[in-house]
């Protein structure tokens, strides 16, 4: 028990936290109730989705900066598609669409040699062209059922629909591969590429397979953007920083090896409600920019700070 | 690569070119301004095409004047990287900058207008150097923080002065848009400003504590270095850069907007990358990253006149800053 409370203490931390949070708006606005619920848990599960992906690259010991690119060339393909064939092939070729991005992210990162970050900050140009090649202003237009399969609750007023769709997904994509052998090399690869190597790891399919994760999950993020709007925008949302924060504040370590996907979507809701919180304070909506900045940097520094004393004594 | 390895011709040619980075860029830069002479005659050389001259000075001064903002930008990216950090508030920095003086100068006149915005530039740095050096937070996501808060900064700061009106100063106008005998006026403030920083970098001791911070922090460090006092100088420095970029590129777009410069953020990453600076730190070069700026600016150019769609022209801009990158990696054997 006591190890299982070390192991997961940061995860554990981030749900008090959260805990705590709801407790502060239910407390600010009494009427807070199933249905303010439901919208901060729709407006966060494009988010979510972005911060799943980035966590596993960052977790391969990469980083990922064209999120939020690849999301807007799903989520207009999603509606250009949608308004013309079918809708479930189209969500099928749209996840196929965001995963062959993913791999090719990632084949162009191990067969290039140029840095991740390097190679994705020119991707983040290619996909944002792709999408406006695909749509050149906002248009198209999504399923009714898609839009309506993450609004209101699930069984019982409680339980938002989008958090039972965003749980499933991420346990179907990410929990059999954590306990597979891939799992187990992604994370041999975040910790230490060459000991990984050495000890017959391939390398290189494992960096390329992590992308092509993160791709999948950026077009589960880029599919949730465009139910949650109902058409297709091609300009590319907040999502490569916020999902950079919340994967830090999830107990992610840059560099990778370390922390799973629990934690950073635990931290996406935390970003999410703070942001409610604000609103129902009604603070203006641009000090609210300033604040959540602030609280992102000084979480960010504070868990720096964490790490740096675990790492001393 | 097999081949690289087994010749001994290919190895001294990476070897000789990985001593002197320099060459293929600047091989590569004028490849590409060969081959936009191809795609529109007398672009280039005027006189093919039935005009005076045998080199355009308004192409080429056209040229570098845009290309000034983003070398300048693009030192920001060469310093911090070479202590293996990035600075990805440089675009916000130099919209704050801008914006600031547009709306101060209509009150406190130019110099007081020009003064407060480079301070803010200094203030982020400042910020950003104290979480870097201090708190030891990763610089990418320091800086993107810091942007962030910065954009919302501007924001609220919008709202109150937006009744004051915006005015561009006389002096940044005839320096952004100027010329002196064909070449712009932007050269004025670049040519000491690029100076400073090849000298910075290779004739002082903060240069080579740059280098040393970035090729092995620990050994540094055990060296007797502050490297505390290294990074929030460094910042400072990054976030002054970017505020001076800022109230240039004013000069030279003539509008205020509340995202004038963020758009030369990634470039300015490309071209620092481009120009041979390593994103891990220790190994880098201004001269280079002048001339990735150029080599970027006429693959702009080069887009613009293919006509291609903005998406088209967007994704083409991508896969050339990786081709680029790829071969450059490629030949020159480093990372």
């Amino acid at each position: 028990m006591s190890n299982f409370l070390r192991k997961n203490a940061w995860v554990i931390g981030l749900s008090i936290l959260l805990a705590l949070l709801l407790i502060v708006t239910k407390m600010i606005q009494p009427s807070f109730g199933a249905s303010g619920l439901e919208s901060v848990a729709r407006a966060a599960l494009p988010f979510a989705f972005a911060t799943a992906g980035m966590a596993v690259v960052v977790i391969v010991g990469g980083i990922d900066l064209s999120v939020a690119s690849i999301m807007a060339v799903c989520a207009v393909t999603a509606a250009f598609l949608m308004e013309r064939m079918a809708s479930v092939p189209a969500l099928f070729i749209v996840l196929g669409a965001g995963l062959a991005m993913g791999l090719i992210n990632g084949a162009l990162i191990v067969l290039t040699r140029v840095p991740d970050i390097v190679v994705t900050l020119a991707m983040l140009f290619v996909w944002e062209g792709v999408a406006l090649l695909i749509l050149d202003s906002p248009g198209g237009k999504t399923a009714p059922w898609i839009q309506e399969i993450i609004r209101d609750g699930f069984l019982v007023d409680w339980l938002p629909k989008a958090l039972i769709l965003l749980s499933v997904c991420t346990a179907l994509i990410w929990g059999p591969i954590r306990r597979s052998k891939l799992g187990l090399s992604i994370y041999a690869t975040g910790s230490d590429e060459r000991a990984a190597f050495r000890s017959g790891v391939f390398v290189g399919r494992t960096k390329i397979i992590a992308y092509g994760i993160c791709g999948l999950f950026c077009a589960l993020g880029g599919l949730s953007l465009a139910a949650l709007t109902g058409i297709g925008e091609p300009v590319p949302g907040p999502y490569l920083m916020a999902s950079v924060a919340a994967v830090v504040l999830g107990g992610v370590v840059l560099g990778g090896g370390k922390g799973g996907l629990i934690g950073p979507i635990i931290a996406v809701f935390i970003l999410r409600i703070i942001r409610t919180i604000l609103t129902l304070m009604a603070v203006d909506p641009n000090v609210t920019t300033i604040i959540e900045g602030t609280i992102m940097v000084a979480v960010v520094m504070l868990g720096t700070a964490a790490t740096m004393r675990g790492a001393k004594t | 690569m097999s081949t690289a390895t087994t010749d001994p011709a290919m190895i001294r040619l990476g070897r000789f070119l990985r001593d002197n980075p320099m060459i293929p860029l600047l091989v590569f830069l004028f490849l590409l301004i060969a081959t936009l002479e191809v795609m529109r005659p007398g672009i280039v050389i005027p006189l093919r095409s039935g005009r005076d001259g045998l080199i355009s000075t308004f192409w080429v001064g056209n040229l570098i004047k845009f290309a000034i903002p983003l070398a300048m930008l693009a030192a920001c990216q060469v310093l911090t990287m070479l202590t293996a950090g990035i600075d990805l508030s440089v675009g916000v920095v130099a919209t704050v900058s801008a914006f600031v003086c547009a709306t101060l100068t209509t009150i406190w006149g130019v110099p007081a207008a020009a003064i407060v915005a480079l301070a803010t530039g200094i203030i982020v740095g400042a910020v950003n150097g104290i979480g870097v050096g201090i708190v030891r937070v990763h610089p990418l996501i320091m800086t993107l923080g810091t942007g962030l808060i910065a954009t919302g900064c501007l924001q609220v700061y919008q709202r109150l002065f937006i009744n004051a009106g915006s005015e561009i100063p006389e002096f940044l106008v005839w320096l952004g848009t100027g010329r002196t005998a064909g070449m712009p006026n932007g050269l004025f403030l670049f040519v000491p400003f690029a100076l400073f920083v090849l000298w910075l970098m290779r004739y002082t001791g903060f240069g080579r504590l740059l280098f040393a911070l970035g090729s092995n922090e620990q050994a540094a460090k055990l060296s007797g270095v502050r490297a505390w006092q290294v990074y929030i100088a460094l910042y400072v420095l990054s976030g002054f850069i970017a505020a001076l970029a800022g109230l240039l590129y004013l000069g030279m777009i003539r509008q205020t907007s509340l995202s004038l410069a963020n758009p030369l953020l990634l470039p300015s990453v490309a071209a620092a990358v481009i120009g041979g600076t390593s994103i891990f730190g220790g190994r880098g070069s201004f001269a280079g990253a002048i001339v990735g700026a150029l080599i970027l600016r006429v693959l702009d150019t080069m887009l613009t006149l293919l006509q291609m769609p903005e998406g088209a022209r967007t994704a083409l801009f991508g896969l050339i800053v990786l081709a680029v990158t790829a071969l450059y990696v490629r030949i020159t054997g480093t990372r």
